[in-house]
Parts: C-alpha cells; structure tokens; sequence
C-alpha cells in the first residue's frame, strides 16, 4: 500500500504490461455515477432554499419546485444506495478499494508519505511518487471530506427527508434523532445541510483539480485509470 | 364526599346540556370520535377532581391572554372553572398570603396528584433574583411545588424553550422548566402562544383521562404537534408549483402565493395554527398574508432573520448564512487552486529545461 511496494508492484507488474488494473469496474462506475448524484443534489439543493424567480398562471399546470425537490430525493436516493454498495465493494474488492475507508493512522511511514505528498504540493520536493491506489494525501482528503462528508449528508439529508414524510415515518425513525441532537429546531438542519454542500464543492474542486494537476505532472494516469481501470506508468 | 368535576362545574352554574356539549366538543378537537365523548363526560362526573396550579415565572402573559379566548365560550367556562379554582396568579380571587396559603395547602393536600402548569421560565442567575413573588424567587416556588406534583404542563416558548427572555446573551439565564425541574414528566405546549384550543384540548386530556398525552421526540402532544405548518398550509401548491411572493407588494403577494421566499418558516415548524387557526378559526398568520415565523420552535428568537430562508448561522461567532460562509470558503479554495495552477506551470516550465539538461548529458 505504500509508495515502494506500491513502485514495487508496479515494477514487477510494469516490465510486462506497463499498467497495473487499480480501479475495478464497479468502482469506476460507482464514481461516476456518484459524481453526478452530487452534482444534480449540489444544483437541486441550491435552488430549494433559494428558489427560482416565481411563476405565473394556474399551480395545478406547475410543479416546478415540486420537480426540482423530486430531483433532489431521487438523486439523494442514488447517492444513499451507491454509498452502501460502494461499502459493500469496500469489503469484496481489491485492496485499493478499502483506501478511502480505512486509513493506516498508526503507520507512522504512511504519515511520512502523507506529508511527502504535501511537500510535493507545495513545490518543495521536485519529484512526485508513483502510487498504483490512491496517493496518501488524497486518501486522507477523500476519508475526511468524502466519506465521512456522504455519511455526513445522508444523515443529515434523511432527517429532513423523514420531516416530509412525516413523524413516525422509517426516516423519521431512523434519522430524526439528528434534528433533537441539533436542538430540535430542524432551520438549523438545514442550515447545517446546506453549508455541507458547500463544503462538498470546496472538495470537488480541489479533488478535480488535482486530477487533472496529477495527471499532467506525476508521470502515471489518473483521469483515465478512473475509467479504464489501468494505472498506465509513463516512464 | 370527594368533590368530581362535575360536581364542580354545576356549583358554577353550569348546566348539564353544556356539560355534555362540552364533552363533545373536546372528544372532536382531541380527534377522538364522537365515542370518546360519553367516556370524557364519565371521568369528569365520576373521578375525584384533579387540582391544578397555574404558575407564572418570567413571561408576558400571551399565554393566559390565549388561553381565556378559547373558541368556544363553554370551553373556557369549563376549563377556567375546574382552573381557577386552586392557584393562578392572574385568574384567581385571593391575594397576599392567602394565596400562597393555598399553595402549600394544595401541596400537603394533594401530593402526588395536582397537575403543574406554568407559564414562563425561571431566570436562574443572580440566584433568580430576576423573578421575585411573595418574597422568594420564583425558581424556588417552582422547585417546591414541582417536587410533590403529579405531572407539569409546559406553557408556551418560554416555559418549554426559554423564548425571547432567553435570547443571547441572555442576561438573567432564562431557563426552560423542564432544565430546571429534571425529575418529573414535562409536557410542551410551545407556541408564542400556544393556539387555545390546544391549551384546552391538553388540559382536558389530561384531567378526564388522568394519563400524560402521547408526546414526540421533543416532548410536544404528538395530536397538535405531529405535522408541519407547511404539511397543512392552504398556500402549499403555490410552493410545489414555484409560485411566490417576492416582495410584500407583488402580484404574487396579491394572488396569496406561497411565502416561502419572504422567509416562511412553515417548513420547519410543528404546530396546529394551519388547521385549527385562531381566533374562533378566523385565520392564522400566512392566511393574513405574513410568513410563518417560527414562534412554537426552539430558539426562533436567535436563528436569523423571519424573512429569509437562508438564515444566519452564529456558530462561526460571526453573523453569516451557510452561502455567505460557503460561498466564501469556495472562493477562497478556487484562488487557490488558480494560484496553484499558475506556479505549477511556471515551475513546469523551468523543470522542463533542467530535464533537457539532464538528457543533454545522458
Ligand atoms: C452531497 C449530497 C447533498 C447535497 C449537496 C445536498 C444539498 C442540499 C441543499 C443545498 C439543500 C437546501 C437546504 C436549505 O437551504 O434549506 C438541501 C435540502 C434538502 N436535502 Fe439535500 N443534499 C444532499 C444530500 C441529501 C440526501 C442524501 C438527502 C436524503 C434524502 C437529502 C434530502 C434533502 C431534503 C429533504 C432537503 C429539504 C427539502 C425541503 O426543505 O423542501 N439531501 N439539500
Ligand atoms: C462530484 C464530483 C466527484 C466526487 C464526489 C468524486 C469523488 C471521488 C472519490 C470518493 C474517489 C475515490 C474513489 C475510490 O477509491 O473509491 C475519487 C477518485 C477519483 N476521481 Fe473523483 N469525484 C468527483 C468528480 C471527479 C471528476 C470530475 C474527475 C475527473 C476530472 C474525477 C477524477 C477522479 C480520479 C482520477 C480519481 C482516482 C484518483 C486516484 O487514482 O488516486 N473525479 N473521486
Ligand atoms: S406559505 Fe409557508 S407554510 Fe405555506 S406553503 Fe409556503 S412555505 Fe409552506
Ligand atoms: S403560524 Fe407560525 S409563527 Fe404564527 S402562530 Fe403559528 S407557529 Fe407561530
């Protein structure tokens, strides 16, 4: 998992194929399709607390924030069942897989590495590593903003949800504690949600940036081993 | 003999047939079927009478004020009969010392039997000195008459959440009774005030059943307190079809479109007012043409603005809504990764020719 079993790996692997499979299929499509839920629930979301300009003529003709909520609650569904199925792949996927869930907190080499990559990030180091997974200042940003983010927005999303669906509803049950913990006036749930969004595009830019940064500069694939699957070295 | 309700209500001058409407009229608004109402009629003829006490603490008095203006005028002859019998500063004859004798004899005579009402909240700083009576502060009056009381009834903000006496910094510590009263049952009947017909429909629940109503994660009656103003709100297809009101003079504020943008709060408050309304049932505020502002939930007082949706948040010690903090927070993190961007290209461009070099040697 760390860089030199890692560029050991890919060594080994390299000499024949000069690419090491890293991302299975269900992931990849998983990312992707998960990148999409949060951009249709970053977009919906926006416009329920801050609606569109008003609409004339008969309300039985429109349902426009009634759509736009509709989109919300079903990419939020999306996003709810893929985040269970990407635990579920967590679990019988390949190593890579489990990076963004289990960190290796006690690894004091793997904090070296962490901080290696964050030189790299900061120009004082000329030389970035090769990783066949996740570099580890990434995996650190994915755990801390992504996954416990998701856990973060599901939580908090469904606690709203079960309000509509009404007390004692299963999302009520299984979520609506979140609102009592958060004092029990469910504005500032909302509050809270809405400033998760935020801080979910604050990720994506970043993560998208260094995507494509990475790409470009450290020597091995990035946007495309998101696709394919295959990590390509390129020296 | 042990005195009833009834027996109660006829020395009143209250005769039978309002009696038994009565009954009715409660089982309805309870949402108990008219079954209910011989059931409620026997407990009241048949049980000991339960005595209540009424308290005030810090408060305006919004809540008696509602009270007394139930909208049947039998219910509040009843209610404020089988009340105001026992202890309430506003409603009851006796004064001075004459009625703080009543208190303790109410204590002594029915210990672990009267019903707790009160109104307002106990200010605990200064040792409560901010609410003084008979002598005493009030939080001490509260604490001795809670101890051997059989339940408490919560009235309104104040008492159920410390409302605008509680708003920050709050100076005198406003405290809601059940932060201060931790070993008894405390039923909420928030609202800024609470809607009468609840307060009457609670009371009377609680006398002829003598059981607690079924309360909700907050500790609210689950029959008044169980849907949203928005759940209900007659202006709810304008919201699912995106019409608003974008300014109080609009065309859409005319047409009585949804008011969500004008800072309705209906969304995220649990009350009654969008079916049982006030005043008789005359209307209720967003029928008259105003948002919701939120008055029967926790902190109302210090969550932000009533006319915005995308209200202030205080944790960051900061007046900011989430898009002002988020908003920033990206705009910040895009510079970033613009700047990032541009030394990156530079130093590409330098490395470039250092790896040329190397080549060169190679
Ligand atoms: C990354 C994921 C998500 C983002 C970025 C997001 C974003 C937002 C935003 C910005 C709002 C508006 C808040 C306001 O100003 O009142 C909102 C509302 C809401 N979201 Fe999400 N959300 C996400 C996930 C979820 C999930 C998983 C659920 C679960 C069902 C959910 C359910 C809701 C509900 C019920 C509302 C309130 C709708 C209303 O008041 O009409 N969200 N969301
Ligand atoms: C809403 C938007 C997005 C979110 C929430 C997101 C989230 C994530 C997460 C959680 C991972 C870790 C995958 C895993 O180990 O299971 C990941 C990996 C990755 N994402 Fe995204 N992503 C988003 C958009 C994008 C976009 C637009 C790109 C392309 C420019 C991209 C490129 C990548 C790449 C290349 C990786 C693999 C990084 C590596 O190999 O270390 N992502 N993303
Ligand atoms: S006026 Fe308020 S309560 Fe009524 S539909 Fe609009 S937001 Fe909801
Ligand atoms: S409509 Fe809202 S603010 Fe008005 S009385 Fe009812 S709960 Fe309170």
């Amino acid at each position: 998992m760390l860089a030199e079993q890692d560029a050991f790996e890919a060594e080994r692997n390299a000499r024949m194929v000069k690419a090491v499979y890293v991302y299975e299929a269900p992931l990849r499509l998983w990312h992707w399709v998960n990148a999409l839920a949060i951009t249709v629930l970053a977009i919906t979301g926006y416009f329920i607390g801050k609606p569109l300009p008003s609409l004339s003529g008969d309300p039985s003709e429109q349902y426009l924030m009634g759509w736009i909520r509709f989109l919300h609650f079903a990419a939020a569904y999306v996003f709810a069942i893929g985040f269970i199925g990407r635990i579920y792949w967590a679990i019988v996927g390949n190593h890579h897989a489990r990076q963004i869930f289990l960190l290796p907190i006690l690894n004091r080499h793997w904090w070296s590495e962490v901080f290696y990559e964050l030189k790299w990030y900061l120009f004082m180091v000329k030389e970035p590593k090769k990783y066949v997974g996740h570099n580890p200042l990434a995996q650190l940003m994915m755990f801390l903003f992504f996954t416990v983010g998701a856990v973060y927005m599901i939580i908090t999303g469904f606690a709203l949800y079960g309000e509509g669906l009404g007390v004692g509803s299963w999302a009520d049950q299984m979520f609506g504690w979140a609102i009592a913990v958060l004092g029990g006036n469910s504005m500032q749930m909302h509050s809270m949600h809405r400033l998760g969004m935020w801080v979910t595009l604050c990720f994506v830019l970043v993560h998208v940036y260094a995507a494509i940064r990475e790409d470009i500069m450290s020597r091995q694939s990035l946007i495309s081993t998101m696709i394919s699957g295959w990590r390509m070295f390129k020296d | 003999m042990i005195e009833t309700f009834y027996d109660v209500l006829r020395r009143q001058g209250i005769t039978r047939r309002s009696f038994l409407k009565f009954c009715s009229l409660t089982a309805t608004s309870l949402g108990l079927g008219a079954a209910a109402a011989p059931r409620i009629a026997h407990a009241l003829e048949s049980k000991p009478r339960t005595p209540v006490v009424w308290l005030h603490g810090l408060e305006c008095t919004c809540c008696t004020e509602s009270f007394i203006r139930s909208a049947h005028p039998l219910t509040k002859d009843v209610i404020l009969s089988m009340l105001s019998l026992d202890y309430d500063d506003t409603l009851m004859a006796a004064a001075g010392h004459q009625a703080e004798a009543i208190l303790k004899e109410v204590k002594e005579k029915y210990k672990g039997q009267y019903i707790l009402a009160v109104e307002g909240n106990p200010p605990l700083n200064e040792d409560g000195m901010y609410c003084f009576q008979g002598g005493r502060p009030f939080v001490e009056k509260l604490k001795e008459m809670a101890a051997d009381c059989k339940a408490i009834i919560a009235w309104g903000s104040c008492a159920s959440w410390g409302c605008v006496q509680a708003a920050k910094p709050n100076p005198t510590r406003a405290t809601p009774v059940h932060k201060v009263i931790t070993d008894k049952p405390v039923i909420k009947v928030p609202g800024c005030p609470p809607i009468p017909e609840v307060m009457t429909a609670v009371v009377t629940y609680m006398l002829s059943f003598e059981r607690m109503p079924t309360l909700d994660r907050m500790g609210r009656p689950a029959m008044f307190y169980g849907q949203r103003i928005h759940d209900k709100c007659y202006r709810r297809p304008h919201f699912d079809a995106g019409q608003f009101a974008e300014t109080w003079d609009d065309e859409g504020a005319r047409k009585g479109y949804c008011l969500y943008k004008m800072g309705c709060k209906g969304p995220t408050t649990y009350n009654a007012c969008s079916t049982v309304r006030w005043n008789e049932g005359v209307s209720f505020p967003i029928q008259s043409g105003h948002g919701c502002i939120g008055c029967s939930e926790d902190g109302f007082w210090d969550k932000g603005s009533f006319y915005s949706r995308v209200t202030d948040i205080k944790q960051f010690g900061i007046e900011a809504n989430a898009d002002k903090v988020g908003a920033t927070a990206a705009a910040v993190v895009g510079a970033g990764i613009a700047a990032h961007a541009a030394v990156t290209a530079l130093a590409r461009a330098r490395n470039k020719t250092g790896i040329d070099v190397k080549q060169g040697e190679q």
